[in-house]
Order: structure tokens, then sequence, then C-alpha cells
């Protein structure tokens, strides 16, 4: 089995995002970059499909050259190898460019299954797993709280507001994963060390044939226009007892009923 | 304090241990501390992601790391929960005297798991009648052919009744120091024994007992050097494991700054918040100078170590000002809390009972006097116990 782990090089979710303000795009050097915790989850269900049935991992990420180092913390955790699109001509790229480009660098893959975070902590549009899916021809299943795979069959419990729902898709098929999926592993001294020697191909768009004029913030299908930052929380409204009747909880309880959240 | 000069993997590495330390060890020190409950998992967990062996070589299971990368990780570890530090401090000072002095089929044998945090190690010096007198120890090992049988209590021993294998100093001949010897005795060996653990004012999850053997029998091969040389081994184990206890130091000793500057910078008096009164916030300035000149100490005095260099002297330097400056930072810290510092409801009042103790395991700090003089005046040293 082979399993392709798309991953992405993201501004720290701890820190304050700061944009850039020339072209409405996440400023990418404003904080320390990290692995998008997302991937942590894929990473995780493609290691433990590695650990029960054997298969070979390959991290699959689009960025800078700077993406090295998101790519070694990948490779850290015990994966094989990666392919890295390094081209500058992708900043700025949209869903669609995204994942335009990481079919691109996947059409002369051997593989049988994508896992990838359902959605970037910068980004959040959720797209990108559907996309690829329809770029490379592929059943998508998305949010993903459980995987199995067995016979040639991916099988998952799609996570729904009220439930889940049970899918399948034969093999290769994308597969999208949330939180509820595993709890990560930390990465082993070792698996740090093995990193540095990990095979990491970096074809440029040329390479993987595609134009530069369709991808990066150029061949965008979407703009961002205007950005709002959210407005400061407002000051709460304080409930005081003084210990002599329910009266406070009494009030409590009408607040929560006026928000209908009793 | 910047680390300048580390390798990206070694950045990595402390980052990782940053992380494990923050999200698994620090929540549950104070529960370990109440219950007087050994985090004997935490160790495992280390040793599941290869931490359990950092400073010896990969071609025994090790990390290949110099001891001042090491060092830097118990400082991390020690700073969300002493007690799984000070653990590896201790499981690190057997492995070493393994690794060193061991036979090649005893370490092709042994090393391995220790280095994988398998087997925890523990170290028997100490007796009820010989602490700084060390070399005073009677425990016998009477030679039978290819067997020693022991008899004699060790005591303050750190995992006592919890370790896998214990590295014993044993008496084998009259001579003070050099009838002294070195060997490594399975847990499992019949013969050894385990009375109640000590009841401690702190450190309560660290279990600290006697280890007594009755005709114990341990094989020749499973000395660590030659017969004669255990009080030699014995004591440059411990040049290694005071740097350790120094670095445990400072990690709990940045602990509590954390915390005070932390409450200092919350607790409102008279309008404002209390780090905005001179009184408290010189205190924290001075706190925060000792945790960093306690560093500084313990990373020059690994550095020499690293390279090849004499550093006892070092070691009890650093060993000494950490503890004395962790024992000062951590009483600070309660004064900064104020009454809430003395209650259990708040951290500081059992940060500064690790404190105290680290100031008498591993050498009590008058003997680190004892080397550090020593290795200023030489024989001529009016401060010589042996």
């Amino acid at each position: 089995m082979r399993i392709i782990c798309p991953i992405k090089r993201v501004p720290d979710t701890a820190a304050d995002k700061k944009i850039d303000a020339t072209d409405n795009t996440v400023d990418r050097d404003g904080s320390e970059p990290v692995l998008n915790a997302n991937d942590e989850w894929s990473i995780e269900e493609a290691m433990r499909i590695k650990e029960r049935d054997g298969a070979e991992v390959i991290v699959l990420c689009m960025g800078p050259e700077a993406a090295q180092t998101t790519i070694r913390k990948a490779l850290s955790y015990g994966l094989d190898g990666a392919i890295h699109v390094n081209d500058e001509g992708v900043a700025g790229s949209d869903a669609v460019g995204t994942a335009r480009v990481l079919a691109a660098a996947l059409a002369d893959e051997e593989f049988d299954l994508i896992i990838m975070g359902n959605q970037s902590s910068d980004a959040r549009t959720m797209l990108v797993p559907a996309m690829l899916a329809e770029f490379l021809d592929l059943p998508a299943l998305t949010y993903a709280k459980k995987l199995d795979v067995a016979d040639g069959t991916a099988t998952v419990q799609r996570e729904m507001p009220s439930g889940h729902q049970v899918v399948e898709a034969p093999l290769p098929a994308v597969v999208s994963v949330v939180e509820a999926i595993n709890e990560p592993r930390y990465p082993s001294f070792k698996g740090i060390m093995a990193a540095k020697s990990k095979p990491v191909a970096t074809p440029d768009l040329a390479a993987l044939g595609v134009d530069a004029g369709e991808v990066g913030l150029g061949g965008a299908w979407t703009q961002v226009d205007e950005i709002t930052p959210k407005p400061p929380k407002e000051a709460g409204e304080k409930v005081s007892d003084d210990g002599s009747g329910n009266l406070g909880a009494q009030a409590v309880a009408e607040f929560l009923t006026k928000q209908k959240l009793l | 304090m910047s680390d300048v000069h580390l390798t990206d993997e070694q950045r990595q590495l402390l980052d990782l241990v940053g992380d494990v330390a923050r999200e698994r060890f620090a929540p549950r020190a104070a529960e370990d501390e109440a219950k007087s409950r050994f985090p004997r998992d935490a160790l495992a967990h280390l040793g599941s992601l290869d931490l359990a062996g950092l400073p010896f070589g990969s071609e025994h299971g090790g990390g290949g790391q110099p001891y001042g990368v090491y060092l830097r990780v118990l400082e991390e570890v020690a700073r969300a929960h002493v007690v799984v530090a000070l653990s590896l401090s201790v499981h690190t000072l057997a492995t070493w005297a393994v690794a060193s002095y061991a036979g090649d089929a005893l370490a092709a044998e042994v090393l391995p798991r220790l280095t994988a945090g398998e087997w925890l190690g523990a170290y028997c010096l100490s007796e009820e009648g010989s602490g700084s007198d060390a070399a005073a120890l009677t425990t016998r090992a009477e030679r039978e052919g290819e067997v020693y049988v022991l008899n004699g209590t060790k005591a303050w021993v750190t995992h006592a009744g919890e370790a896998d294998c214990y590295v014993v100093m044993v008496r084998t001949g009259e001579h003070k120091s050099r009838g002294v010897s070195t060997l490594l005795v399975p847990a499992d060996t019949p013969g050894i024994s385990f009375p109640p653990r000590e009841r401690k004012m702190g450190m309560a999850a660290s279990p600290t007992g006697q280890v007594v053997f009755t005709d114990a029998r341990v094989p020749v091969a499973n000395r660590l050097g030659d017969e004669g040389e255990g009080f030699r081994i014995a004591l440059a184990a411990l040049d290694g494991g005071r740097l350790g206890i120094a670095a445990c130091a400072v990690g709990l000793a940045q602990c509590a700054l954390d915390h005070a500057v932390g409450y200092a910078g919350q607790r409102q008096q008279f309008g404002r918040p209390i780090g905005q009164f001179q009184g408290v916030a010189f205190m924290l300035a001075d706190m925060a100078t000792g945790v960093e000149a306690a560093r500084a100490l313990y990373r020059e005095a690994a550095a020499r170590r690293d390279a090849g260099e004499p550093h006892g002297q070092h070691a009890s330097m650093a060993k000494l000002f950490a503890t004395d400056t962790a024992m000062r930072v951590t009483t600070d810290a309660v004064q900064v809390y104020g009454g809430y510092g003395y209650t259990t409801d708040y951290p500081v009042e059992r940060l500064m009972r690790e404190a105290k103790v680290m100031q008498i395991f591993e050498g009590t700090n008058q003997i680190q006097r004892v080397v550090i003089s020593r290795g200023l005046l030489g024989s001529c040293s009016a401060a010589t116990t042996a």
C-alpha cells in the first residue's frame, strides 16, 4: 500500500494572524510557521495503517523553500519520503489552484490512498480535499472520524452535526479526517534524527506541467476584496448574588432563556 | 538564554520535550505528589520517544547526544514535573556506570533495556552510617567462586523497590576507599528486599528507601570495573549526577519563577497588580537573575565535560549554586503569593518543599564546598574528609 499525506505549513495557530495589506493574503512571515494541526491526525492515521498492514507513506507539500522545516517535522513521525512542490509561483493560490498543483504532483505517482486534514487552520475553506479528488477523478470520503481499509475498500464514519454517515469507496480514494479520528503521537527522537535523511523530491511547476498562470495569486478564481477584523469582545453582564437567596441563579437562567440557550 | 550552537535536530528535540512536558507531565505533578504516586509511566513514555538514553552511544540504543543537550532536556522536564526529571537523572546516573564499566556481555544484555527506558536503574552508595563519609560503607560482598554473596543495607536509594536493577557500591576489601567495588544487581535477585519507603517532606512521588541484601548472590560477571575500583566509579558517576541535579534545580526554579511572575501580574492590591510595586518587582528580578546564572553555570560545566576536560569542580559549583538558587527562588515565590502561597491550593509550597532536598542529596552542599575547595587547595585543604 502507498499512502499520500498532503500537508500544509500554516502560521502558528496560537499567534495573532497578520494580513498583508497589499493583497489581503495572510502574512506568512508574521509568526513562526507550524505544521497544520489537522495534518497531525491524517499523519497519525496513515502511520497506524503503516504499522498494522505495512505501507509506504509519502508527504506532499506545496510551498516555498522554507516549507522544508515543516516537511521534516512531518517526516519525523516516521513517514518514508516527501514530494515538495517548491515554486514561488504557487504563493497566493486559492483552493482551486492548490488542488490543481497537488493533483499535478500526483499525476504520475502510484498510490492507494490520500489522507489529509479536513481543513487548514489559516484558510479554513475545507474545499481542497474534495477538489483534489475531483481533479484526480477519485472518490472523496470527507470529514472522516473513523477509517477502515480492507480488501481494496475504504470505509469511513463521516461526521455529521447529529451523528455520522457510514460511507465507503473503492481504492484509490481521498479521505479527509477530523479531530475525533485519533490522538496523534509525538515524534520520537530517533524519528527526528531519521527525518533528515529521508528522500524529498522537489519538482517545480514547470516539471509538473502546470501552467503558472492557472495558479498562485494571479490564477486564483477567488479574490479577497476586503478584510474586517473581528470586533473586540463586548463587556459581559455581571450578575451578583448577596448570598441571601437564589437571585443570582435566577438572573443567569433569565439571561440564558433570553439568548434561547435554555 | 540563547542556544545558537544547537543543531536543527537538537532544537526539534527540545521542542518535543517541551511539548511532552507541558502537555503530559505538568498537569499531573500536583496529584502525583499528593498521592505519593511514582510516575513510572512517564518514564516509560520518555523511553518510547527515545529520551531515556540520550547521552549514551547509539551502539547500545542511546541518542548519542552531548551532555549539554541531555541536561537541557532534564531542565525542560523539571520545569513541568521535577520528580520525573529527578527519576531520569538517577536512571542516567546508574546507566552511566553500566555504559562506562560493564563488560561487553553484560553491557549487551542490559544497556539496550536501560537506554530504551524499558528497565529503570538505581544507584546505591549511602548507608545508615555512611552519608557524606561515603567510603565508610559496610555492605559486604564475599567472593565464592564466580559469585559475590552480599549482606548489608543501602539507604536513601531513589527508586528503591521500583527499579529493575541497582548499581551497588559494596565492600570487597579492608582499605577504606580502595576496598570498594561496584556491582550491578538485578531487582529479581533472591535475597534482596525493600522495607517500606521513607515518608518525606517533599518529593513524595519519588520513592526513597532502603535496599537490604541477605545472602544475595550476584555473578562476578556483574561487577562494573575492577575489584577495588568501586569508590572511584561512584565518585565519577556523581560528577555527572550532580550536573543532572543542577539542571533539575534550574527547571524547578524556573517553574517557581513562571508562577510568581504570572501571579504578580494578576493579583491586585491597592488598585494595581502587585508586580507594579518595587518590593515585589525587585524580588522577581533577583529570582530571574539567579535562575539565569545557575543555568549558565551548569551549561559551562557540561561544555567542559563534553570537551573531555576535567569538570568535577564545576559540576559541584553548578550543583551548589543551582540548588541554593532553587531554594531561594521557591521560597521567594511563596512570598510573592503571600498567604495563598502557603496553602496547598497553589503549587509554590510544593516547589519549596521539593527544592529543600536538592541541597542535601547527591552530596550535601557542604560536601560540594569540600570538593570545590579541595580543587583549589589540593592536599593543603583543611576540608579533607577521608
